[in-house]
């Protein structure tokens, strides 16, 4: 197991040097960079530049240095925690993500949570009675969440929840707490407004792990193995949880590699649509405003994540299912 | 008792009603099922609710079952050893540590050499053999009243039949229990059962002792089962009698066709395989760690004539290689070292050399049928599209010309032109292994290899298939490779018979060289586990337990070698070859 993962670690340097790479080429792709787009912006206005000063930011972001050059100093900055400096907020890309970091994974977190508290029993109750009433319903409520606009969904839902609950629209937390200390009164603020977002972000997934859930469900349902485990005595709801579930996780645990990612981007449209204060946001217009530094890192981070995640998955996968661990390995 | 009948006629229903694991679109409508455990009140079965705690009860404790398929009834992400004494968990309240110990003396008492292993294993880790001895250790944990076996032997080779079928009959002394025993093999009847009970189409048709029903079998359907059933005192040109016979046609074939000549035949053999190599390296390589890697001998050192129409028989056991034999002849896996010469009207091409636009055109001349009329029909395609794809191909004709081909090939295997339209799943299992036949021979091949062709068929339908094959091959003049596991089978169809047993050809001779005399104690073995269906030769049990004849490293002298040691030919007779060891020399 160890030397697994020893090599398994190994062969992530190589594939994050290649995918840094090619993360570096396509931000560079447009034409220009920040500081033009940037002098272009404020000669629309009608102001002046003075050309001395830009060329003097150039010289220190070393924006006239060649391509390789550039991405050298960037990719070694990275090894040692200098992820560069975003010029649009005038700080250093960590101090820039830092807090927003934190709220994104409770966000995330807590739509998980959310996804799979609803999604395994209405899957199991749709599986074991397919065809139902109860199923069409469900299914018809699960389509539902997954067509509809996330974004669509969150105007809905800030409208309703200022009208009946009075809560403030948008954001994490009531306006008041914005830049205090954390507090019991922030932590309860947060709390209250967190679960807009989740349900938000939450519903398609939800809906299409119900899909996958009973599909997969489905197809375990009526091995023979399951028969096997009823002949025996098994009660119904242990005979359930037992084999055909245990079976069909596999998919489920594959999908964790895409996952994390996912904690961290956050769903982006749906966060401006409810300004939250998380990273979603800030990749956007990070990208629009060629701020390259900032976007580098992102999506560096992002691909880290699913680097690991892969890894994660695969490394439950084998503790999970004994097909994958042992096959071939022991004689019986 | 033994439940005799086809599939689909009702036999598995009837045990899973017995257990109240019917499917969900299944009911009883009426009548009872009445069981009476030891020192207790007899209970309507029928009466209970499936899913009653009353009826988990009694299923796995007081009745339990043993399913076909021993590779798909345990699941395959709980060990051996978990599963067997879940068992004992629901019926019995006792310590977890005397479950383990009741556990693996079960796992013993039905032949795990080292029951402790086996209690942690994986079904994935077992062979077929074992799987199915766990899977009897799971339904007797609770020494049962009475045992359910629901084909249990139908998935194995006969060998490891005869030992699980002696298994089932020593356990059911020991533990005094009753045994349904459900199978369509008449031979696992006579040597199982006491009292038989013969079903069709959801009837009992016959039932009464075992004696009664196979001295004087009295229903015409029984008596049909009976003729249906190749077996070794068949007279030449005697033919097996199918429950429906089928009718074929065969002219638009036949123009142009002439009898081959004996100085045709005995010109060149029609194939002639010289020291066929080949072996797999499996990649015994965990995930979490290296191994070495291990290297299958699948065929070793083969060399094989095969004359120019006639229909030779390859028998072995599961893994012994026939398969990769089969694939090899086909061109779908390249050989590491040998030849295979085929004769081509006389021109004599290496086949194990040809490539690209060559073994495409090649091709035409080799035609195959598969084991699994299920899988090897793809059940998107109309049976017109299927039958049009070898012509599409090969650039055969235009369409309407391929349609006209197609209906001349259902003809051909006896199905009407109506079934052009009709999807395989809407087909039975002999309609569907038909298809494969018409399918193979879309192109008018020289040869034809049948990979088991008959083994997944009912034996009426089994009977059916095999008459259509002796038929078409002396109507179209072909040669057959005839591959199967059934010795009776391969004696209805073959002239010349070849056993192999892990990779080697052990022994090759005419049919009844080989069935009358053999030689080699692996052919007397596969012999002897044949279950008659007659009750003047019930099996040997003792001999078949004792002896282990799929090693050869434990065949007495001079037959006994070991894996890397050379072999050679010892003729017995005219034709009739058997494999020794070689005296002396070593490879």
């Amino acid at each position: 197991m160890a030397h697994y993962i020893g090599r398994r670690l190994l062969l992530m340097i190589p594939t994050l040097i290649v995918i840094s790479f090619i993360i570096f080429v396509i931000i560079q792709l447009p034409p220009g960079d920040y500081l033009e787009s940037y002098v272009a912006e404020l000669e629309s206005q009608g102001e002046s530049v003075d050309p001395a000063q830009i060329a003097a930011l150039r010289e220190q972001y070393g924006l006239d240095e060649p391509f390789l050059v550039q991405y050298l100093t960037w990719s070694t900055g990275m090894l040692h925690g200098d992820f560069g400096y975003s010029f649009e907020y005038g700080l250093p890309v960590t101090d820039v993500v830092g807090d927003r970091l934190f709220l994104t994974v409770t966000v995330s977190l807590f739509t998980i949570l959310f996804t799979w508290l609803i999604a395994f029993p209405i899957g199991m109750y749709t599986a074991t009675h397919q065809y139902s009433w109860g199923d069409y319903g469900l299914t018809l409520l699960g389509f539902l969440g997954l067509a509809t606009p996330n974004f669509l969904l969150a105007l809905v839902m800030l409208y309703f929840a200022n009208v009946t609950f009075g809560t403030s629209i948008g954001g994490l937390m009531d306006p008041e707490y914005l830049d205090a200390e954390w507090s019991w009164g922030k932590l309860t603020s947060i709390l209250e407004h967190l679960w807009i977002p989740v349900i938000v972000i939450g519903t398609s997934g939800t809906a299409a792990m119900i899909r996958r859930l009973r599909a997969n469900l489905l197809d375990e349902l009526h091995k023979p193995y399951v028969v096997t485990g009823r002949a025996k005595g098994v009660p119904p709801f242990r005979l359930l949880v037992k084999y055909p579930l245990r079976v069909s996780l596999n998919f489920f645990i594959a999908d964790i590699g895409s996952m994390l990612p996912s904690i961290i981007s956050g769903a982006e449209i749906v966060a401006v649509v409810l300004s939250l204060p998380t990273t979603g946001p800030i990749l956007i217009a990070a990208l629009q405003s060629q701020d390259m530094y900032l976007a580098g890192s992102f999506l560096m981070f992002l691909a880290l994540l699913t680097v690991i995640g892969v890894l994660v998955s695969d490394i439950a996968l084998a503790l999970l299912d004994p097909r994958i661990r042992l096959e071939g390995v022991r004689a019986s | 008792m033994a439940l005799v009948g086809e599939s689909g006629s009702g036999k598995t229903v009837t045990a899973q009603a017995i257990l109240g694991i019917l499917p969900a679109n299944a009911k009883i409508t009426s009548g009872q099922i009445l069981f009476t455990p030891p020192k207790r009140d007899t209970i309507d079965i029928a009466s209970l609710n499936p899913d009653s705690a009353a009826m988990r009860d009694i299923r796995g404790d007081q009745i339990s079952i043993i399913f076909q398929e021993p590779m798909v009834s345990l699941s395959p992400m709980h060990t051996i050893g978990n599963q067997i004494s879940e068992a004992i968990r629901l019926h019995r309240n006792i310590p977890k540590a005397e479950e383990k110990a009741l556990t693996i003396e079960m796992l013993e008492l039905v032949g795990f050499a080292k029951p402790n292993l086996a209690y942690d294993a994986y079904p994935f880790e077992l062979s077929g053999g074992l799987r199915q001895r766990a899977m009897i250790a799971m339904a007797l944990i609770c020494h049962p009243a009475l045992l359910i076996a629901d084909e249990p032997t139908t998935a194995l080779d006969v060998t490891v039949q005869a030992q699980i079928l002696h298994l089932i009959k020593s356990l059911q002394s020991k533990l005094e229990m009753a045994v349904l025993l459900i199978t369509h093999d008449l031979g696992v009847v006579a040597n199982m059962a006491d009292d038989v009970v013969v079903m069709y189409h959801g009837e009992v048709m016959e039932s009464g002792p075992i004696d009664t029903l196979f001295r004087s079998p009295q229903h015409p359907y029984l008596k049909a089962l009976f003729s249906a059933v190749p077996h070794f005192d068949m007279k030449a040109g005697e033919r097996l009698k199918p429950i429906r016979e089928i009718a074929h046609e065969t002219r638009p074939f036949t123009h142009g066709l002439t009898a081959k000549t004996d100085a045709q035949r005995l010109a060149a053999p029609h194939l002639s395989i010289q020291n066929l190599d080949k072996s797999f390296v499996s990649r015994k390589q965990s995930w979490f760690g290296g191994s070495p890697q291990q290297t299958i001998q699948a065929v070793h050192d083969l060399s094989l004539d095969i004359a120019v129409g006639e229909s030779f028989g390859l028998v072995g056991e599961s893994g012994c290689g026939k398969t990769t034999l089969s694939k090899l002849l086909m061109g779908a896996v390249k050989p590491d070292s040998g030849s295979i010469i085929y004769n081509a009207h006389g021109e004599l091409v290496d086949m194990s050399t040809l490539q690209g636009e060559p073994l495409r055109r090649f091709r035409r001349r080799i035609g195959m049928v598969f084991q699994d009329p299920h899988g090897a029909l793809n059940p998107r395609m109309t049976i017109l599209n299927i039958l049009r794809e070898p012509l599409i191909i090969h650039n055969f004709g235009d369409e309407a010309s391929q349609r006209k081909r197609a209906e001349d090939l259902l003809a051909l295997v006896g199905l009407s032109a109506r079934f052009l339209n009709r999807y395989p799943h809407s087909l039975s299992g002999g309609q569907r292994q038909r298809v494969s036949i018409a399918r193979a021979l879309a192109l008018e091949p020289e040869l034809l290899i049948l990979d088991e062709p008959v083994s997944a068929l009912d034996v009426s339908v089994q009977a059916q298939v095999l008459n259509l094959l002796k038929d078409l091959q002396r109507e179209l003049g072909m040669t057959y490779i005839f591959i199967s596991h059934n010795i009776a089978v391969v004696d209805y169809i073959a002239d010349h018979i070849g056993v192999m047993c892990r990779g080697r050809l052990v022994e090759v001779g005419r049919r009844e060289q080989i069935l009358r005399q053999p030689e080699h104690p692996y052919t007397q073995a596969l012999m002897a586990a044949i279950p008659y269906p007659d009750l003047e030769r019930p099996l040997d049990f003792k001999q078949i337990i004792e002896s282990n004849y799929s090693e050869p490293q434990k065949w007495p002298s001079p037959y006994g070698h070991r894996p890397d040691q050379h072999t050679d030919w010892h003729p017995v007779a005219d034709g009739h070859l058997v494999r020794v060891a070689a005296t002396g020399s070593q490879s």
